[in-house]
């Protein structure tokens, strides 16, 4: 495990230098100044030329983005704009802050509406699954089925802004979406993201519901799970200690595509109930050109999908014995 | 005669699908007597397997339609509750499945998965259902049964998981081991072994059991009585002596020389039982097999086109064919 795990995070680094160096030489290719960015909206040609070199442009492209990728470990000065602590991702000049801080700051936003609404989501779309898969061609089933076919046809933008009009503004059945801290009050924190949550939820619920129902109803054919219904276990038992296990492999996967995805920024839902969380980020560094915060962005979203993949086989070997101990 | 420990009355199971009623078993009566082994024979789709996994009622009541009487020990068992199926399953009856690998779960330890039927039908703890486990592996002769009870499927080759599946049938002392094509997924010399096994095993418990196969050598070495099997109907029944000595029914001559012997000269071609299986949603009225049959003008080929034979005589070696015995012992000759 050790040795697949170290493995894995090697691979993880590299990957990510990749990205990095994409992301970075494609940014430059978009004809824009950040240097004309950093200078202000008055500024005379030797500031400009100051700032040029503050921010190391007139390097070439090459070093600077080494300059950048040591900047990570080392921290970065850049001259009289600012200076930027390891790990420095950056300096953004529309935010006036090392763009690491505006991540850290951001960061929880996301988490936190991506924790709630995977639960939700894992909790309902698993649950639903397993219980049309049980009720095969019965009318939970079709209910089942009909209701996710019309949850995965939703929008976030459609009910996001239907939710807040009617539960939020109209009838005030709701708080006001909003991101306190979880630290400071874990109860307004909850009720400020639960409409976010529910409104996310319900495309994956749907999702969820459908891929569980397949996989289950397709368990639930495998020759072992009629050897345990041979064997006189209780229909419970056969359901919940084998159909199931084989159920979790698929769901565990797409779960952790989900959730790395999610990590990455929920743009959508962001934009649409007004929280600051790193889709936002994302949105406004292209509007407003912030290359740093740019790059930040799809670096972190690259590696929330990298670290839940590793986190996704690892899992497979603790529920699979056959890849244990291949 | 006492009751038969197993008896079979009129067994019909009926699927409805949207292709139309399948009728994969169609009057079936047989017994089985404690102790003793009976050979079910037929190609695939004859309702070998649909039979005995109504036996064990495993068939999904929304789709198998099941009638006739299945009495096991004097309990009838169509239309038994789920709970009385359940606590038979495993305990009283038992089956083992043609393919060790897919029918032992992947995600369980061999031994989890024997001890659990024990712990199941027992009661007993989780120590003692695995002390039974290791018992019931070195019975089946698994080398090392104190290390290999914490493997996985996976981790046995597939005579020993066979064993294994066998081990776990046999957990609770059944008095009914249904076997369904337990050595066709198997190497021929594995095979032997397994077939060994279980009569080693019958003789000293007792147990009575149903070998389904559609390979005669096997039936030839394990089974007592024999029943053949087409289109979901018995053809064929009686000692394994009578029916691979002096066979009556024109199906079993046809699998009886379709067969390799290892006695029989090299030249001499085998000879397939020529046509193929009927579909069961529309099987041929009259006997089944009049469209694969060589003898229906010898027969009376009204009578065979239109008028279903039934087994006779009543006991003992009976054959569904409106040949005349002494036709039958002409044409075997």
């Amino acid at each position: 495990m050790l040795r697949f795990l170290t493995r894995r995070t090697l691979g993880a680094a590299v990957t990510l230098v990749i990205i990095a160096a994409i992301t970075f030489f494609l940014f430059f290719a978009i004809p824009s100044d950040p240097a004309r960015l950093a200078c202000g909206k008055v500024c005379p040609p030797e500031l400009l030329e100051q700032a040029r070199h503050n921010l190391g442009l007139d390097q070439p492209l090459f070093a600077q983005f080494t300059a950048w990728l040591t900047g990570i470990f080392a921290g970065r000065d850049y001259g009289g704009l600012g200076y930027c602590p390891a790990p420095c991702l950056g300096y953004s000049f529309v935010n006036q802050a090392p763009v690491f801080e505006t991540i850290l700051d951001r960061l929880p936003v996301t988490i936190s509406l991506t924790i709630g609404a995977a639960a939700v989501f894992l909790v309902f779309g698993v649950a639903t699954g397993i219980i049309a898969a049980l009720n095969q061609g019965r009318p939970l089933d079709k209910i089942a089925s009909v209701s996710s076919l019309i949850g995965f046809s939703l929008q976030i933008y459609f009910v996001g802004t239907l939710a807040l009009y009617f539960l939020v503004y109209k009838n005030q059945i709701l708080a006001r979406p909003q991101y306190l801290p979880f630290t400071e009050d874990p109860l307004a924190w909850a009720s400020g993201l639960a409409l976010p949550w529910v409104v996310l939820s319900i495309i994956f619920t749907a999702n969820y519901t459908r891929m569980t129902r397949s996989t289950m109803v397709e368990q639930l054919g495998e020759d072992y799970v009629r050897t345990a219904r041979a064997k006189g276990m209780k229909g419970r038992s056969v359901v919940m200690r084998f159909a199931l296990r084989g159920t979790l492999t698929t769901v565990v996967t797409i779960f952790g595509v989900d959730l790395g995805a999610l990590i990455g920024g929920a743009i959508i839902t962001e934009t649409t109930f007004g929280l600051q969380g790193l889709g936002r980020l994302s949105i406004n560094a292209v509007t407003d050109s912030d290359l740093p915060v740019l790059m930040a962005t799809v670096l972190v979203a690259a590696g929330a999908i990298i670290v839940f993949n590793i986190v996704v086989d690892a899992l497979y070997a603790f529920i699979d014995p056959r890849v244990r101990l291949s | 005669m006492s009751t038969p420990f197993l008896s079979v009355r009129d067994l019909t199971v009926d699927f409805h699908t949207e292709d139309g009623v399948v009728h994969a078993v169609d009057g079936l009566s047989f017994d089985v007597e404690k102790g003793t082994t009976l050979g079910i024979v037929g190609e695939s789709g004859s309702g070998k397997s649909v039979t005995n996994l109504a036996v064990l009622g495993l068939h999904n009541p929304e789709t198998a339609k099941i009638s006739g009487e299945i009495r096991l020990d004097g309990e009838e068992l169509i239309g038994a509750s789920r709970s009385t199926m359940e606590r038979l399953r495993g305990n009283k009856v038992a089956m083992i499945f043609q393919d060790p690998l897919t029918s032992l779960s992947p995600y369980h330890t061999i031994g989890r998965q024997i001890g659990e039927v024990f712990r199941r039908h027992t009661g007993a703890s989780r120590a003692a259902s695995r002390d039974r486990a290791i018992e019931m592996l070195t019975r089946v002769g698994i080398p090392q049964p104190k290390v290999r009870v914490d493997d996985y499927p996976h981790q046995f080759s597939g005579g020993m998981r066979q064993r294994a599946m066998i081990a776990m049938a046999l957990v609770c002392d059944p008095d009914l081991l249904i076997a369904d094509e337990p050595t066709t997924a198997l190497d021929v010399t594995v095979q032997a072994q397994i077939l060994d096994l279980l009569r080693d095993l019958q003789e000293q418990t007792g147990t009575a059991i149903i070998m389904i196969t559609h390979d005669l050598g096997v039936v030839a070495g394990t089974a007592h009585e024999v029943l053949v099997m087409y289109a979901g109907r018995a053809v064929e029944r009686g000692t394994v002596r009578e029916v691979l000595r002096e066979p009556r029914h024109p199906y079993t001559w046809g699998l009886l020389t379709s067969m390799p012997r290892l006695s029989a000269p090299v030249d001499v071609p085998l000879l397939p039982v020529r046509g193929t299986p009927p579909s069961l949603v529309n099987v041929p009225p009259g006997c089944p097999f009049h469209p694969r049959c060589d003898y229906t003008d010898l027969a009376g080929p009204e009578l065979c086109r239109s008028e279903r034979p039934e087994l006779s005589p009543h006991r003992g070696h009976g054959d569904a064919c409106y040949l005349t015995l002494a036709q039958k012992r002409e044409i075997v000759r």
